[in-house]
């Protein structure tokens, strides 16, 4: 029976040698994440199975990342509750203030998700980790309670689309345009249930830090994941942040795909997601120059250094317009302190704009740059819901770092290559290196 | 069949933002949630919807964020089950994982108005519009589901069957759901 990607992992984890779409299955977990919304419902309902600890203490992960560092006395209670319930299971990876970040990209910076793994979260934007080539996926709290006891998880096996890439991103076009277009192609629903398989000879352009950024908005699509064939330059980041095995999966030649959609790499251009679905894509070059009150850059989204390093680019030596908020926050601990080193930091605040610590913050309406009724947000999030951001009168608009980074300058919707000529591709790139404990032991399958 | 029970009608894409926005997931309190239910779009909701009442949307209903608080809030506020064309799919596990009946019907989405009266049999799927005196039927649970559901949530599924395996459970091969092949549901 051929199988895909996603199917391959399932299989694997269910202990079983094949399985085919509709099957349902329960499947071995690698890690269980949760935060501080999504944990202290889950702590209630595990308390609830009867068990005295958990499956694995080293296989779960506890991050304060939404309303943290707290907002107020009720956020610091829900935090306070994970804390405890970390402490007594002695939860091997929970991340207190101060070694946190935006957990969908502290866990890949901290090697705990690597290719062919299996993780659920208690948090939608779980899908980041197919990038790694994982099978990755959210659930609720109870489904996290249960996986917490367990170690297992249920699932009914996805049918997949393959989008098929070719060629490569050009000029200020990245990998969240990639995702806004595709989006926009498909619709919010255009991938219900579905695994979203992105291959072809056009992912050797994408840097890891972009495929992070489009898996991470499977879900927008209604996808139940969104995964990346391996290559090289996944074997290189994930020898550069674990010396764990792993265990690389390749769909077969004749798996079953639903649709296979053929993208042209070159052909994305700025993409800016109007109010208030994800898939009500434009171009950036928005002839109505709509103006703007805040920008936002950062989240799981896009608040990796690639991401930091391209906004920083574009206001170097530029101002924030009068009249615009322009809020930066690094995702974690280390993209902040690269971000000093390199001096972004300082020019960030040169310009006009301020920088936060690690916080989900704004991007849901936390905290961190609440809009007011009839103000609207460029942000460089995943969602542009009514009331996503504040009041249900104001409105969120989805761009890249870059985009956003330029709305902040001119003070309206606009295309960045007319604030700031686009450089060479992969400038903004980490090199890779290879931790000290050297090379990941690795098989293929 | 009883004597029905009223409909809040509702578009596509209803999403869990709305349903309960973020700003107040600073509480897991089910009476709390459901009192600022759908607020940012239908902000009467709260204070006309009465128990038993019934929620009917369009496509992809649940869809954005996997926060179990929507529908904690849902149910906590009296809703008795939520029928749509289609729904997102972490909203569809977390209903089930949670007990709030929901039942996937085009038709009956379509046709049924705001404020109809309507009597529904979550075990057979069974819809009854009493306004237009049309009936339709949902496609029913498939049968791992249905256990899940029987035994009143996953909770108690997992607590029960921990307790019958033993300590330090694993995936197993022979677990029932690995031998279920094409589950009707999407999930």
């Amino acid at each position: 029976m051929p199988m895909t990607m996603t199917q391959k992992i399932l299989a694997e984890h269910a202990g079983l040698a094949s399985v085919e779409a509709g099957q349902l299955i329960e499947a071995r977990v690698d890690l269980v994440l949760g935060n501080d919304i999504t944990a202290p419902v889950a702590i209630r309902e595990f308390e609830k199975i009867g068990v005295a600890t958990v499956f694995d203490r080293r296989k779960i992960a506890l991050v304060p990342d939404h309303f943290a560092p707290n907002k107020d006395i009720k956020s610091a209670e829900q935090c306070k509750t994970m804390r405890e319930f970390a402490k007594k299971h002695d939860i091997e990876h929970y991340f207190e203030i101060g070694r946190m970040g935006i957990e969908h990209a502290l866990l890949p910076e901290r090697g705990l998700v690597l290719p062919g793994e299996l993780i659920v979260g208690a948090d939608s934007h779980t899908c980041t980790y197919g990038a790694a080539g994982a099978f990755s996926t959210g659930v609720g709290s109870t489904d996290m309670a249960a996986a917490m006891a367990s170690g297992t998880a249920w699932f009914k096996v996805p049918k997949a689309i393959r989008f098929n890439l070719r060629g490569a991103l050009k000029g200020w076009a990245t990998g969240k345009d990639l995702i806004l277009h595709i989006i926009g192609a498909i619709g919010v629903d255009g991938a219900l249930y579905r695994s979203m398989e992105f291959v072809g000879p056009g992912l050797a352009s994408l840097t890891m830090d972009e495929r992070f950024t489009v898996a991470n908005m499977a879900i927008e699509a209604g996808a139940k994941n969104g995964i990346f064939a391996v290559d090289a330059r996944t074997r290189a980041w994930a020898a550069s942040v674990s010396s764990r095995p792993y265990r690389v999966y390749e769909a077969d030649p004749d798996a079953e795909y639903e649709r296979t959609i053929d993208i042209d790499l070159s052909s994305i251009m700025p993409t800016v997601t109007f109010p208030h679905l994800p898939s009500n894509a434009r171009s950036a070059a928005d002839p109505a120059k709509t103006p703007i009150d805040q920008v936002v850059i950062g989240s799981c989204t896009n608040g990796r250094i690639e991401d930091i390093r391209a906004a920083a680019h574009v206001l170097r030596g530029k101002t924030v317009a009068g009249g615009v908020r322009c809020i930066v926050i690094p995702a974690t601990q280390n993209v902040y302190r690269q971000a000093l080193r390199e001096g972004l930091i300082d020019e960030f605040i040169e310009a006009g704009a301020v920088v936060s610590t690690p916080t989900c913050g704004p991007c849901l309406g936390g905290y961190m740059g609440i809009l007011a009724k009839g103000e609207r947000a460029v942000a460089t999030t995943n969602r542009n819901f009514v009331g996503r951001m504040g009041h249900p009168g104001s409105e969120v608009y989805l761009a890249s770092p870059a985009t956003a980074a330029a709305c902040a300058v001119a003070g309206y919707i606009v295309d960045p290559s007319e604030i700031s000529e686009a450089p060479r591709r992969g400038t903004f790139e980490s090199p890779a290196k290879a931790t000290a404990t050297g090379a990941s032991q690795e098989h293929s399958k | 069949m009883g004597k029905g029970s009223k409909v809040f009608k509702y578009g596509d894409n209803v999403d869990t933002d709305v349903i309960v926005p973020a700003r107040y997931l600073t509480t897991s309190d089910p009476a709390e949630l459901a009192s600022h239910c759908m607020e940012d779009i239908d902000a009467s909701f709260v204070a006309r919807v009465a128990p038993g009442d019934i929620m009917v949307a369009g496509e992809n209903f649940g869809c954005g964020s996997s926060r179990e608080h929507a529908p904690i809030a849902i149910k906590a506020s009296g809703v008795s089950c939520v029928i749509a064309k289609s729904f997102a799919r972490i909203f569809y596990r977390n209903a089930i994982n949670i007990g709030l009946p929901i039942l996937e019907c085009a038709d009956a989405a379509a046709e049924i108005q705001s404020g109809d009266t309507i009597d529904v049999d979550f075990e057979s799927g069974a819809i009854r519009d009493l306004t237009s005196g049309k009936e339709y039927q949902a496609m029913p649970f498939p049968p791992f589901v249905r256990g899940i559901v029987e035994a009143g949530g996953l909770i108690p599924y997992i607590s029960t069957k921990m307790r019958r395996e033993g300590a330090a459970p694993a995936a197993s091969t022979a677990h029932p759901a690995n031998k279920t092949r094409r589950g009707g549901a999407a999930l």
